[in-house]
């Protein structure tokens, strides 16, 4: 049978065969992933995102170290529950400085994507500290030790020198006032100027030391705040993805 | 027409040390990866268990459980029977012999302990099934390029004409990992001095690198490479020649070309633009068929020796897991139409999937290769009792079932009362109140899980009394008693 015959030159040629088995599984990758470089609409033009304040990007990580993507989704779907329940249906927009994304894959928790300004500070920290105490019902583990660790945060300009690198647009005037800003932030002075609808502290009762608590609340409480939907139309052609 | 008669047994020219470590590992790190498993479901049942602690919260062990089973369990079960099974298929000793076979060894080891280290002191990249730091990235590319290296120099130095269709899954599985492992964790480290890096990409085009990787760890890792599994210790155990050689190479290239596009079904409704969503639903669709290619082919094998289902338990194993991979590859394309996914999508019932796929399929052929290859590496008759395997299968098959089905309940179950709506009009339940119905079939979960790691403890001992060179004196299950005639 000549299927059988052509095949025997691959079945026999250890590298031949690596040759076509890399061919054939790199094709469906570059087909679906290259495009979304390259393709203007695939990331609406909405107004009003921005990259996150260093003390919201400090959160950011502490929400990625402690992995609440295991159990908590930031991804709305355009379903009439789904924006009954969380808001309006998440955008492409809102996680283009997320490096990485945290859209997540399983809902054991509510979905994220639009918690910012939906609970005070004060709920925020109880929760964080013993979800029960709030929520009884909750499964959610606690993180009591946020509230007590002081944020080790340093080098933060360094983290926003290296995002700036990999596409995130912080002005010079930004990274030079990173650390000022972010204790700014977390201890109630106006940040409002470089990052516009940031929430500012205090966050827990310690307002004289930035914790780890501060940051994670400073990060959900902009959550999904970003864009100015008085200005966005899904149905103009731009938008139709 | 068949490749399965050109395997040949052990002789001693085969570098068996390293598959013995291996082997040894991978009963080690299972039992692991399933204790962790058992515990992080238990905590969702009892959040109390999660301790108040860094270390021990959910966040942080749930990848300590999944890299456990996938990298550590599957991964030494993977490196144990490529080894064994490419020295056999090509009659060659392995490529670098004992140098470069112990180099891969401790260096996948080196790499399990480190992953699992950094989780739970909170290094991780956030990226599902890709969690390790730059660092851990960086050795494991080292380590995997050995592991080419050897399978690939023995595949070129074989002494057989053909390669057997076997290697193909493994080399394939070598080959596409660590295009994907490379192409997911392009990431800047802030300092060469510290763990923490940020990813290359963002948003969606973040999400889409992310899923390409980690659908196909599925695809390549745990289905691939288990293929490659099915293909030597199927038609060895059973005493049959690979019931189609054509059939093989047809679904071999259709799997491995269709499987890299089903990445974008774990991103439907999202932000991912509507093209790449119906891309990946079609061809998840289309995976249906070379899946149950290589079911066909692995069932069939069977084909004139079925009775020996009721007097080997080995070969329950193996044919069950064959089953349970073509259930697995039935449900994967349904709840890829994005209509059913809409539903299954962030609930259990994916959760349920994964484990139909990872307990059923990926770790009963583990198990069945195992006591295959355990008396065959410590040269012993059999395995020390086939009664203790015969016990193994059914109280792990009684795990898997409850598993399941709980999860299949409480999946969606769940992703109805998101959606349900009341006579006034307003969303039914609130979010916490779809959480507490979980709460019984989070418990029946965990005790499923409790069945399946009592029945990997089984196999340790099983083994263990193997080793040591013990026989269990049992009545074969090929001489059955005679009804009636007790008198």
């Amino acid at each position: 049978m000549s299927l059988m015959s052509k095949h025997k030159k691959l079945e026999t040629n250890a590298f031949l065969l690596m040759l076509g088995i890399f061919v054939t599984v790199i094709i469906g990758g570059l087909v679906e992933i290259v495009p979304l470089f390259t393709i203007e609409s695939t990331i609406e033009k909405v107004k009003g995102v921005r990259p996150y304040s260093p003390l919201e990007l400090a959160g950011r990580n502490i929400y990625v170290r402690e992995g609440c993507y295991n159990c908590h989704s930031q991804m709305i779907r355009p379903f009439r529950d789904e924006v009954e329940r969380y808001g309006h249906y998440s955008l492409a927009a809102e996680s283009m400085y997320d490096h990485p994304f945290q859209w997540g894959s399983k809902r054991t928790g509510p979905d994220l994507a639009r918690v910012g300004g939906k609970y005070s500070n004060d709920w925020h920290m109880r929760h964080m500290i013993n979800p029960r105490d709030v929520v009884p019902e909750s499964i959610m583990p606690g993180y009591p030790w946020l509230a007590t660790t002081r944020l080790d945060y340093g080098n933060i300009a360094d983290h926003l020198k290296t995002l700036r690198i990999v596409g995130v647009p912080y002005t010079d005037e930004q990274i030079a006032n990173a650390k000022a800003d972010l204790e700014a932030q977390a201890t109630g002075g106006d940040v409002g100027d470089r990052y516009p609808k940031a929430v500012t502290g205090p966050f827990d009762n310690d307002p004289g030391v930035v914790t780890e608590m501060d940051a994670l609340v400073a990060y959900l409480q902009v959550l999904g705040t970003m864009v100015d939907f008085t200005t966005y139309d899904p149905n103009l052609p731009e938008n139709l993805r | 027409m068949t490749q399965a008669t050109v395997a040949h047994d052990a002789t001693p020219d085969y570098l068996e040390d390293v598959v013995k470590k291996f082997t040894l590992a991978a009963v080690f790190w299972g039992i692991v990866g399933f204790f962790a498993g058992v515990f992080i479901a238990f905590q969702l049942a009892y959040p109390a268990l999660n301790l108040d602690l860094p270390w021990t919260s959910f966040g942080r062990l749930r990848p300590v459980h999944t890299s456990a089973v996938i990298f550590a369990f599957g991964g030494n079960v993977l490196l144990a029977t490529s080894f064994y099974v490419v020295q056999r298929t090509c009659r060659a000793t392995l490529f670098g012999g004992r140098p470069l076979g112990n180099f891969v060894f401790w260096g996948y080891q080196l790499f399990i302990v480190l992953a699992a280290l950094s989780y739970v002191l909170g290094y991780t990249q956030g990226r599902e099934y890709a969690e390790p730091e730059w660092i851990v990235d960086l050795w494991i590319t080292v380590v995997w390029v050995a592991y080419l290296i050897a399978f690939l120099g023995t595949l070129y130095k074989r002494r057989e004409p053909h390669i057997y269709v076997a290697n193909w899954f493994f080399l394939a599985f070598i080959v596409t990992v660590a295009l994907l492992h490379l192409g997911n964790n392009l990431a800047l480290p802030v300092s060469f001095a510290g763990m923490k890096s940020y990813s290359l990409f963002s948003g969606v085009q973040d999400a889409m690198t992310q899923w390409w990787y980690g659908h196909n760890a599925v695809g390549f890792f745990l289905t691939a490479g288990f293929l490659g599994i099915m293909y030597y210790f199927v038609p060895k155990r059973a005493e049959r020649p690979v019931y189609s050689y054509r059939l093989s190479i047809v679904h071999f290239w259709a799997l491995i070309f269709l499987y890299i596009w089903a990445g974008p079904h774990h991103l439907h409704y999202t932000a991912l633009p509507d093209w790449a969503q119906t891309l990946g639903m079609t061809f998840s669709v289309m995976l249906w068929m070379p899946s149950w290619g290589g079911m066909i082919n692995g069932l069939m094998t069977l084909s004139g020796a079925w009775d020996k289902l009721r007097t080997d338990p080995v070969i329950r194993f193996l044919v069950t897991s064959v089953a349970f991979y073509g259930m697995s590859t039935f449900e994967g394309p349904m709840m890829s139409v994005k209509a059913v996914n809409s539903l299954s999508h962030y609930t259990d019932w994916t959760v349920g999937h994964v484990h139909s796929g990872a307990l059923g399929w990926v770790a009963f052929v583990s198990f069945g290769a195992l006591y295959f290859m355990v008396p065959k590496l410590w040269r012993r008759e059999r395995m020390y009792s086939m009664r203790l395997i015969s016990y193994h299968f059914w109280i792990a098959t009684l795990g898997i079932v409850l598993y399941v089905t709980a999860m299949w309940i409480s999946g969606i179950m769940q992703g109805l009362m998101w959606r349900a709506y009341d006579s006034m009009g307003f969303l039914q339940y609130s979010f916490i109140e779809t959480v507490e119905a979980m709460h019984p079939y989070y418990v029946i979960r965990g005790a499923g899980g409790v069945l399946f790691l009592l029945g990997s403890l089984i196999m340790a001992y099983n083994i263990y009394r193997t080793i040591k060179g013990d026989v269990r004196t049992e009545v074969p299950y090929d001489a059955p008693e005679l009804v009636g005639a007790k008198g």
